[in-house]
């Protein structure tokens, strides 16, 4: 394992709020996106026909009146191309061959020299369907009575950690059984039990999926697109066509958002098979925006049933949980956010007793990728839920049953193994002490009333066991330094936290550290995929390992040309230094040339490449009838938010008055990104608690526009929102540090349900927490006439 | 489609084009100029993303014909810096760390610049409502809305 513990020392600039490194091209409007890059005038435009259906066979496709368009220079369909996609379960053609199964599915897909003449193409194949009955509920979708979605399901090529089960439509199905919880259940002195409904939503980046392919007359396929995952697509793509890795390049030029819709291969499949057909033409796929909102990835949705325990004294003996994941009509991806909420399925929480079914359930809605959570949010979103309920049932604050209950170091996990040092208890106390509780404010006017309400989490990186991580770091001949890595940077801002990482390893400025890119699988280095909240974490180690190679090199040379011990070298402010002799001499006078011998007999030395990777090499498989194992996961970033708010009576709005969130993040490298990831992720819960889902009628999504699914603006944003970095260090993380990108929005949605009960003492289903269901849910309680 | 010529100043410059009649504002920056600064997000006008300023007034770009645009003066992001030299909204911006994709970014300085030119000392509220039309997904608007503030005091 080539883990790099370095937490003895922190040296600068780890721990400073350097400014981002991409700050100038992006606010001078010079950052290229995937949209901007220019393909001259050989570019095609790509336009896909969709299913206009949920479930149905195809009978027949006539291409041949969008063939005879002039113009037009390819149309395909499923017939060319055989071979199956999917990074966990392969349930996916790149077009759909025999059966459509969600409106959107792409059917066939036309390149043709102008937009307008590719629109007009795809109007021109006719599709015969034969429409079937669709699944649109998981929990009907996971019954003996559900018409199948994929009949094939068994014959689909399947990662071992996966269990689909055959003859269903269950893809995945992950099973805890811990203790014993019909016995614990007559221990109890209080029980509750809940169901929620969690909607679809989407991830809305402000910038749409775009792809733009070419495969040139070898046969080599180059792919320049908004990606979270150049190294994943590679791989997939290449597998699908049955070409080689090494001959499948993607590029990823700058991305605007991406919260998990652009991980894995979604779109870009189908911009590079039209581009086959058409050798030699770049071929540019851009999302509409109603596109976006339903062919590319969506969140899954969930319905989860609840029963939780405690004794007298609140202590949390038993939890029985069933949760059916809406996968939508391919969960190549999904089925591993069923398996992240099995081993998740306590909650923060100890808990001796668990017995957890989480279902992966295909139905004909759109596909359910990973989304920020990833499968956490959906989750905590009840659970946190009933645990407040818990609290009210045994009379115990609810801030306190989290007290008594939450993971601590030694913990043992709802997997059996045991948790590491954290800091969870502290963040507890953070946002409870930051938005006062206990004390009850005066409303702002006399219909309105005010309410305060907390939440805690846990994730681990979901992940295959051994996702890794590589990097290299070369200096130029002024001294300046140049870090590859195979991440990307999502706004999230892992460019400019390893920037720091590199130059804190090497003993160089951080102004003198660039970063290579755009991310370019033909020349960075491999990166498994930019999702997971992994990346500060593993690329992070794999770029401080390449940085302490470098200066390895770097010192070895210096101390044989002075006849020194490396130990009593060190590399500060890019220049070599010996505390023995007090010697010196810059990086840029040795880094490219080398060193001259002594007498005039020759060179050491050369130029300085410093390579570095991570791969964790410690997680167990867990047993597939009771998910129980020694290692399930890399570690657990945890959390805590809490909310103050105020409900109007008159028409059962919601303001958000304050929020607080508290992560332990091992160590923040880059402590106003990692508040800047706090902010951005309370408002993207606070959006998904308040506004946002898909409004699915039959299959079909009815708000598929900014004005009908509504996300937070500026006015729904509150002014006091704070955020507490609490640091209980990683033993195998960069200077102790973990991820905190998607973590900020999982506690959010559940902070504000308990927020609002706490206002008006009304609980709903699941979100969104509308103005109109809450003042439905006041008549009926009878709070407002 | 008809092609119409029009002319119009560009960040101060100077500039005519032929464009067919159904060709946006936004398309004809993007794809005719070059200036691909201002994003596309939606091209329906409900993300902001595409904001330019046109005589003076923040405008989405995606909304408007380039020929309604005839003899008028447009500001695009590339146009707030003035010869590498940063407009206070883009510096307050970095520092306050409200950029961090940068999708949206073009369009929200457009959107504050214009803001701020009519009210120099805009309060948190006004802020907010000049730039409700600017969806973010990033940043929860803290820091941008701070940066608009910092800017009002710099100038």
């Amino acid at each position: 394992m080539t883990t790099t513990v370095v937490h003895e020392r922190i040296p600068e600039p780890i721990g400073e709020s350097k400014p981002r490194l991409d700050n100038r091209k992006k606010v001078t409007g010079a950052a290229t996106y995937a949209d901007d890059m220019q393909f001259g005038s050989g570019l095609l435009y790509a336009r896909i026909l969709h299913s206009p259906h949920p479930h149905a066979l195809i009978k027949s496709i006539n291409i041949s009146r969008a063939k005879a368009l002039p113009g037009v220079k390819a149309v395909v369909t499923g017939e060319d191309f055989p071979g199956f996609i999917g990074l966990y379960l392969q349930d996916r053609h790149i077009f759909c061959r025999d059966r459509v199964r969600y409106v959107g599915d792409p059917v066939a897909g036309v390149a043709a020299t102008s937009e307008e003449i590719a629109v007009k193409a795809v109007n021109l194949i006719e599709v015969e369907y034969e429409v079937l009955e669709p699944v649109v509920n998981p929990e009907f979708g996971a019954s003996p009575d559900a018409p199948l979605v994929h009949p094939q399901l068994s014959e689909y090529k399947v990662v071992p950690f996966i269990l689909p089960q055959a003859g269903t439509n269950i893809s995945n199905l992950f099973k805890v059984r811990k203790g014993d919880v019909g016995a614990a259940w007559e221990k109890c002195a209080a029980i509750v039990e809940r169901k929620y409904r969690i909607p679809h939503i989407q991830h809305v980046p402000i910038e749409p999926h775009v792809a733009i392919a070419q495969v040139d007359e070898t046969g080599e396929v180059t792919l320049w697109g908004s990606s979270q995952s150049p190294f994943a697509q590679r791989n997939l793509i290449a597998q699908a066509l049955g070409i080689s890795q090494s001959d499948m390049r993607v590029v990823a030029p700058y991305v605007g958002g991406g919260f998990g819709s652009k991980a894995g291969v979604s779109m870009e499949a189908l911009a590079v098979a039209i581009a086959t057909k058409v050798r030699g033409r770049p071929v540019k796929l851009r999302l509409t925006r109603e596109e976006e909102f339903y062919t590319a990835f969506v969140r899954q949705e969930l319905i989860s049933y609840f029963k939780m325990g405690c004794d007298k004294n609140g202590k949390i003996l038993a939890m029985e949980n069933r949760f059916y994941w809406g996968g939508g009509a391919y969960t190549e991806y999904g089925v591993n956010v069923t398996r992240a909420a099995g081993y998740s399925s306590t909650g923060p929480y100890e808990v001796p007793n668990v017995k957890t079914d989480s279902y992966c359930v295909y139905t004909n809605h759109p596909v359910g990728g990973p989304m920020r959570g990833f499968g956490m949010p959906e989750m905590h979103t009840g659970l946190e839920q009933c645990i407040d309920d818990l609290a009210h049932e045994i009379g115990i604050d609810p801030v306190e049953i989290r007290r008594r209950n939450c993971i601590r170091e030694g913990s043992i996990l709802v997997t059996g193994s045991k948790m590491h040092p954290t800091g969870l208890p502290q963040c507890i106390e953070e946002t409870a002490k930051a938005i006062q509780w206990g004390q009850k404010a005066s409303p702002s006017a006399p219909n309105k009333r005010r309410g305060k309400g907390t939440a805690i989490m846990w994730k681990a990186p979901a992940m295959p066991p051994n996702a890794g991580s590589s990097a290299w770091v070369e200096l130029a001949e002024d001294g300046t330094v140049t870090v590859g890595l195979g991440g990307q940077d999502l706004g999230q801002g892992t460019f400019t936290v390893c920037a720091q990482m590199a130059a804190a390893a090497l003993g160089v400025p951080y102004e003198s550290v660039r970063i290579a890119t755009p991310v370019d699988t033909r020349f960075s280095p491999y990166e498994w995929q930019t999702v997971a909240s992994r990346l500060t974490w593993s690329m992070g180690n794999a770029v401080v390992s390449a940085a302490q190679d470098a200066r390895r090199q770097i010192l070895d040379l210096v101390s044989e040309a002075w006849g020194e011990d490396p130990e009593d070298l060190d590399i500060r402010n890019g220049v070599v230094v010996s505390y023995k002799s007090e010697q010196e001499i810059p990086l840029k006078d040795m880094v490219i040339y080398g060193l001259p011998k002594p007498n005039d007999s020759g060179w050491m030395g050369g130029p300085i490449r410093g390579r570095g990777k991570f791969m964790p090499t410690y997680v167990t498989s867990l047993d597939p009838e009771t998910g129980q194992g020694e290692r399930a996961v890399v570690h657990y970033t945890t959390g805590s938010q809490s909310v103050e708010l105020e409900v109007d009576l008159d028409t059962g709005q919601v303001e958000i008055l304050r929020g607080a969130s508290s992560f332990d993040v091992g160590k923040a490298i880059n402590p106003e990104m990692v508040k800047a990831q706090m902010e951005g992720g309370f408002v993207q819960g606070l959006s998904s608690a308040l506004f946002e889902e898909m409004k699915m009628v039959d299959g079909y999504m009815q708000n598929p526009s900014f004005v009908d699914y509504r996300i937070a603006t500026t006015t729904d944003a509150p002014s006091d929102l704070q955020s507490v970095i609490v640091e209980v260090p990683q033993d195998d993380g960069p200077w102790g540090a973990r991820g905190i990108g998607e973590h900020s929005m999982v506690a959010t949605a559940a902070a504000i349900a308990n927020a609002i009960f706490d206002a008006v003492g009304i609980r709903m289903e699941g979100p969104p927490f509308s103005a109109e269901k809450i003042y439905l849910a006041m008549l009926d309680a009878g709070i407002v006439e | 489609m008809a092609y119409h010529k029009i002319t119009l100043t560009i960040n101060g410059e100077p500039e005519q084009v032929d464009v067919p009649s159904n060709m946006t504002l936004l398309k004809m920056l993007r794809e005719r100029l070059g200036k691909t600064g201002t994003k596309n997000g939606c091209a329906a006008g409900e993300c902001g993303a595409c904001t330019v300023m046109v005589n003076g007034e923040p405008v989405n770009s995606c909304m408007i014909l380039a020929v309604e645009c005839d003899g008028s003066e447009i500001v695009t992001v590339e146009g707030l810096s003035d010869h590498g030299s940063l407009a206070p909204i883009q510096e307050a911006i970095m520092e306050s760390g409200g950029v961090q994709c940068g999708f949206c970014t073009p369009g929200i300085l457009i959107a504050s610049q214009a803001l701020l030119n009519r009210n120099p000392n805009p309060s948190e509220a006004e802020i907010r409502e000049a730039l409700v039309g600017n969806l973010c997904r990033c940043t929860g608007y803290v820091r941008i809305i701070e940066a608009v503030q910092a800017a009002a005091q710099m100038v």
